[in-house]
């Protein structure tokens, strides 16, 4: 069912769901982007709709709402072991837009599927409803298309501003009951979505292990620094390392945290006693690009990356993610040669 | 409520064997289904954790061959007897034995690499009866690096033990040289289904398989076992992944068929 509501509307459907819900979605954070004077667009809780960024894409994705950078598991008094409490008490609203939501099928499988189910994932996973929000052209790096992740489905409610105004379709019963008691007019809504992105991507479906061997790899020795951020705004990155931390005041009292880990950045495979796997910053490009539309999918059966560009857009280096991707099919046929 | 499988055990130290200045055998409490090959992550608060495979089942123990190493390991050798360390595990598929039963077997094992294939070894010395001839080619660094000394010493009488070092050091009680080059004289009667275990660093993995190839063994009767950062043992925080294997939960053991197109 599809709605269309004013500003007031909207911001009392937003002040009905807080009762229930903590908000999320892409804010602007004035002056906190990596160059001086430039925003960041990232996720935190908001109550009302003009503190939801609209038109802009957010540089780092919903996927701190899931998965916190820094995630305490428990504390440690001496020998006692004492659970962390889920650190939010109530469900969660995350608006998010479509290559995120499929995004959130692969943090869902990395998490419940391969291995055990998450204890600290799934305690935050429950009661999540999304947001989806549309996205009328493609932002600059975006290559959704190709990657089938442009359209989705599964959401409670999709959401497009246009002018004054908000169109919403509506999947979820809660919502729509919610929707029906304000003021507004009911028609048929479909969110939109990307036709077109300027940035295509072409993945080789004969990929195999020999590509390490390529000489693509070796430019990103030297151009790749090893920073991570790649990895940092990827939605659908989900490494973390194991991190304990004791208080000063009192050294028998700590606790074990879980935070996000880097595979591009030193130390990442490194065993006891020195040994490290992947030394050159062109053999982690390839282990990370090979992950995400290559190995990924062989274990899964569907390519991880979902094409929101961001590793691009947020890169010190300028390196492109989809450049490397188009890069396979060459590198393929270079080592089938040799 | 689901289970929560970070939150570790404690299990206390019943017995610290030393082998080497920086390697003891740590005897803990374990009750509990395990295999040799797998491994527990153990930790000390503040210190942090660290996957350490089991080299030893025992009744209601389980050994930890620690090597003082890092800043958790450097920890654990402050403890003694009596003192207790926390464990979560245990982790990874671990050796099939029945893999290797009724079975012409080489082990062959590099340094510390001899830990996770230990209990394979003291199994078939414990059970004669269930294997055909059996090879452990064990090699260390120098004769103060030999692990289990007492424990080959019991194997020999159930096997051939060829114990090798890199540089004597001018003890003449084992041999010298890499353990590739032992391959040759191992005692086999049907090559092409005899079965073997190589663990150990990855060139020495890389070499020894190859020996063993042109030996005649066929790849598909060869098990490596792979070390790698595995820091939730769950399959979740990635460090171990290798190609589309998490060596936490479809390793560490692998089947060489398997294991030999895995690029890191």
């Amino acid at each position: 069912m599809g709605y269309q509501l004013n500003e007031e509307g909207f911001n009392a459907m937003l002040s009905e769901l807080t009762k229930e819900y903590l908000i999320y979605a892409p804010k602007c954070y004035q002056g906190g982007n990596t160059f001086s004077d430039t925003d960041c667009i990232r996720y935190g809780e908001i109550r009302r709709a003009e503190d939801i960024v609209f038109d802009r894409k957010s540089d780092y994705s919903f996927k701190e709402v899931l998965l916190p950078v820094s995630e305490t598991l428990f504390y440690f008094t001496e020998e006692q072991v004492k659970e962390a409490d889920v650190p939010r008490k109530k469900g969660a609203v995350i608006f998010l837009r479509s290559c995120d939501l499929h995004a959130v099928k692969r943090l869902d499988d990395m998490y419940l599927k391969n291995g055990p189910a998450d204890y600290y994932y799934r305690r935050l996973r429950e009661n999540v409803k999304f947001v989806l929000m549309g996205c009328a052209v493609s932002f600059d790096n975006c290559f959704c298309g190709d990657m089938g992740s442009d359209q989705a489905d599964n959401y409670s409610v999709s959401v497009d501003k246009k002018g004054d105004f908000y169109y919403l379709d509506c999947k979820d019963e809660a919502f729509a009951e919610i929707l029906k008691a304000l003021p507004h007019a009911e028609l048929e809504v479909a969110p939109c979505h990307v036709t077109e992105n300027k940035v295509k991507v072409n993945i080789p479906d004969h990929l195999d292990a020999s590509i390490a061997k390529s000489t693509m790899w070796d430019e990103y020795d030297t151009r790749c620094i090893a920073c991570g951020r790649c990895n940092f705004v990827c939605p659908t990155c989900t490494c973390f390392t194991m991190q304990d931390l004791f208080y000063s005041e009192n050294g028998k009292v700590g606790e074990r945290k879980r935070v996000w880990a880097s595979c591009m950045v030193d130390g990442f495979t490194d065993v006891a006693g020195g040994g490290t796997y992947r030394r050159k910053n062109g053999e982690r490009m390839r282990f990370k690009v090979l992950h995400k539309v290559w190995d990924y999918k062989e274990r899964n059966g569907y390519h991880m990356c979902v094409g929101c560009g961001r590793c691009d857009d947020i890169c010190p280096e300028y390196i492109s993610f989809s450049n490397c991707i188009n890069k396979l099919e060459k590198a393929m046929e270079e080592v089938s040669e040799s | 409520m689901m289970e929560n499988t970070y939150v570790p055990f404690l299990s206390e130290i019943k017995e610290v064997i030393k082998h080497t200045a920086i390697e003891y055998t740590f005897r803990m409490t374990y009750e509990g289904e395990v295999k040799p090959g797998q491994f527990f992550e153990v930790s000390i608060p503040k210190y942090g954790e660290a996957p350490i495979s089991v080299s030893g089942i025992g009744e209601g123990t389980v050994d930890l061959t620690i090597r003082r190493v890092g800043r958790v390991t450097n920890e654990v050798f402050e403890r003694y007897v009596g003192d207790r360390l926390f464990l979560r595990g245990p982790y990874g598929n671990g050796f099939d034995i029945d893999n290797y039963k009724d079975k012409e077997l080489v082990v062959i094992a590099g340094g510390t690499g001899l830990s996770p294939v230990k209990g394979i070894v003291d199994y078939f010395a414990a059970h004669p009866q269930e294997k055909k001839n059996m090879t452990l080619v064990a090699g260390f660094k120098t004769p103060n690096d030999i692990l289990f000394v007492e424990d080959f010493a019991k194997w020999k009488k159930a096997m051939d033990v060829i114990l090798t070092v890199d540089c004597a050091e001018g003890d003449t009680s084992c041999q010298i040289g890499l353990v590739t080059q032992y391959i040759p004289q191992i005692r086999l009667d049907v090559v092409q289904e005899a079965v073997a275990i190589v663990v150990g660093p990855p060139m020495m993995m890389k070499f020894t398989v190859q020996g063993l190839l042109d030996r005649g063994f066929q790849e598909e009767n060869i098990w490596i076992s792979y070390e790698r950062k595995m820091c939730c043992g769950l399959g979740k925080c990635g460090h171990c992944k290798i190609q589309d294997r998490y060596v936490c939960l479809d390793g560490p053991v692998f089947n060489y068929t398997e294991g030999k197109n895995l690029i890191d």
